[in-house]
């Protein structure tokens, strides 16, 4: 007989009771959503690129900026957590994401005002990316340009 | 062939979050941060801009591109003034990102109702 309570075996004899997690299909799933966002982001950089004439680099610049129009609108209309529940990684890891996350949490907020509801939770969850993204730069940065100073 | 190449690198890139979250149980914000250090990790030895040659969008529409556009405008501003260029820098290349997400996700919050 196991003993459910025993504390010491706790996630082992727990691990019966919960749902089994479908890796591959998650797996599959993300990989064919994550890499068709991938397709229209390609896409819409080849367009700016040849149709409107913009150079690579401000291609690249508009092509976040309209992706992360397209998610913040999907957001809006509710459609983008549906695809996101069953998207998973697939449209959590491209910029989507990003912009869903900053959208969502002003829009949770916003029965708290404009200014102490969307303005203040707006970087709820993105902050974190922020702030990680800034110090690892810096640090990996500043190490760089030491060695480059110590090559020369 | 740069859409193949950009749907398998996409893909993938996001296959690694999918096991970071079934198989490790990270949470979704664990997932992005760590990918965002990722990205800048391999940007110091350049490792990145190669990806992003070889698979376009594939490598620069995921996060990871997120913290080596960070750490190439620092690098860009950096090599110009020295160690204070790196503050000066960070944001360089991703406020074009940063910007368009806080001014749609402020106007989309403001008119739409919260669903669900």
């Amino acid at each position: 007989m196991v003993k459910l309570n025993d504390p010491k075996n706790y996630s082992k004899n727990m691990k019966s009771y919960q749902p089994s997690v479908p890796y591959f299909m998650n797996c599959l799933k993300a990989f064919l959503f994550g890499g068709a966002i991938c397709v229209i982001g390609q896409s819409l950089q080849e367009m700016y690129i040849h149709s409107f004439h913009f150079t690579k680099d401000n291609a690249g610049n508009l092509t976040s900026a309209t992706l992360i129009l397209i998610s913040a609108l999907l957001t809006g209309f509710g459609v983008y957590d549906k695809f996101a529940r069953y998207a998973g990684a697939g449209s959590l890891v491209p910029v989507t994401g990003f912009a869903n996350s900053i959208t969502s949490a002003g829009l949770e907020s916003k029965s708290e005002g404009i200014v102490l509801g969307i303005a203040t939770n707006l970087f709820k969850l993105a902050g974190a990316v922020i702030v990680f993204g800034v110090v690892s730069a810096t640090v990996f940065g500043t190490i760089r340009l030491f060695i480059e100073h110590l090559l020369k | 062939m740069i859409f193949l190449y950009a749907f398998l690198v996409g893909g993938l890139i996001c296959v690694a979050g999918q096991i970071l979250l079934d198989v490790f149980k990270l949470t979704p914000a664990h997932v992005i941060v760590s990918f965002t250090v990722i990205g800048a990790a391999l940007d110091v030895f350049s490792i990145y801009d190669k990806l992003i040659e070889f698979a376009g969008a594939g490598a620069s529409v995921p996060i990871t591109s997120f913290g080596h556009a960070l750490l190439h405008g620092a690098m860009a501003e950096g090599h110009e003034h020295g160690y204070i260029g790196i503050l000066m820098g960070i944001f360089k290349l991703t406020s074009a990102g940063i910007t368009s997400a806080i001014l749609f996700g402020f106007i989309v919050a403001l008119i739409f109702k919260p669903k669900g």
